[in-house]
């Protein structure tokens, strides 16, 4: 998986490419907890449009990024999640836990 | 994290055996390159084996693993949805294994066994059947059992996947080896007509 990171005052869009895996997932979380809890960024976007398939660790590793961003007061938004990756949101009954929308301009603007 | 043994890794290769079917049976080479089993077509009553993979419990092994799965799904005449489904339990299933049964050490024997079985009623079709086999630490009562989804906490997931995917969810130990059976089945009927 390749994460690259684009940012901006107060938020930091990471474009997440490839699969979100057990072989994979600790890369995304180390970079998420980075951003949440050491350098306290108030708003986290993570692009999903160039990933193709989430297993239940990469889930798990976004719920520690929540409850981190939560305890922060800060946001984890994500967006353009494909069918598989909502499949997998909705099968976790996370789909309204988490801040999910359609495209960057929507979570931009939210 | 590294597990205790991780610096064997390096040394051990993923090895995919991969059972070819005949074209009549509209089946093509899952994998070119692969090695095939040198043994005969297996047929054990309603089932033929379709593809049988012998891996090593690296991490690297899942997103092979899913793409075999994918193409097997497909070609049993799954549809996309309920491909996704499939791959999607067999990858919760073998990192299960890597990471439950083995403690996240490398190079340790697991074997995926798919076959084609027969549905037996009428609402059924055809299926698939996937065995995971593997040597590893038995599982515990509380492992099996998954977790309320109402509770907001990483982990515990991949079982409540598994048994979401699939029609058949069972596990068996026996002689100190791990035996996961998963099957789904085609649906003849469509579901909004069961009642």
């Amino acid at each position: 998986v390749q994460i690259a990171a684009r940012s901006s005052d107060g938020l930091i869009i990471l474009d997440i490419t490839g699969d979100i895996d057990l072989a994979h997932s600790p890369q995304m979380r180390k970079l998420l907890m980075s951003e949440i809890k050491e350098k306290g960024t108030p708003k986290v976007f993570l692009n999903f449009t160039h990933v193709r398939y989430i297993d239940s660790s990469g889930i798990a590793s976004l719920v520690e990024g929540l409850k981190a961003s939560r305890d922060k007061g800060s946001r984890l938004i994500l967006y353009a999640l494909n069918k598989n990756v909502y499949e997998v949101m909705q099968l976790s009954r996370l789909q309204k836990i988490f801040e999910i929308y359609e495209t960057e301009e929507q979570a931009l603007t939210s | 994290v590294a597990g205790p043994c991780r610096k064997h890794r390096t040394d051990e290769r993923l090895r995919m055996s991969v059972k070819r079917k005949e074209a009549r049976n509209g089946f093509a080479e899952i994998a070119p390159g692969t090695r095939s089993v040198q043994r005969p077509e297996q047929e054990q009553g309603e089932q033929k084996l379709v593809l049988r993979m012998e891996l090593r419990s690296d991490p690297s092994a899942l997103s092979v693993v899913r793409g075999a799965m994918e193409r097997v799904a497909e070609l049993l005449g799954f549809t996309a949805e309920e491909t996704r489904a499939i791959v999607r339990a067999v990858d919760e299933a073998l990192a299960n294994v890597i990471e439950h049964a083995y403690e996240g050490q490398g190079g340790l024997p697991i074997a995926v066994t798919c076959s084609r079985v027969r549905g037996g009623d009428a609402k059924r079709g055809e299926g698939l059947e996937v065995v995971l086999e593997d040597e590893g630490n038995a599982a515990e009562a509380s492992e099996l059992k998954g977790r309320d989804l109402e509770e907001l906490r990483p982990g515990g997931l991949g079982l409540h996947f598994m048994r979401s995917a699939m029609d058949q969810v069972e596990f068996t130990r026996n002689g100190g080896k791990n035996r996961l059976r998963l099957v789904k089945y085609r649906h003849l009927i469509p579901a909004h007509s069961c009642k």
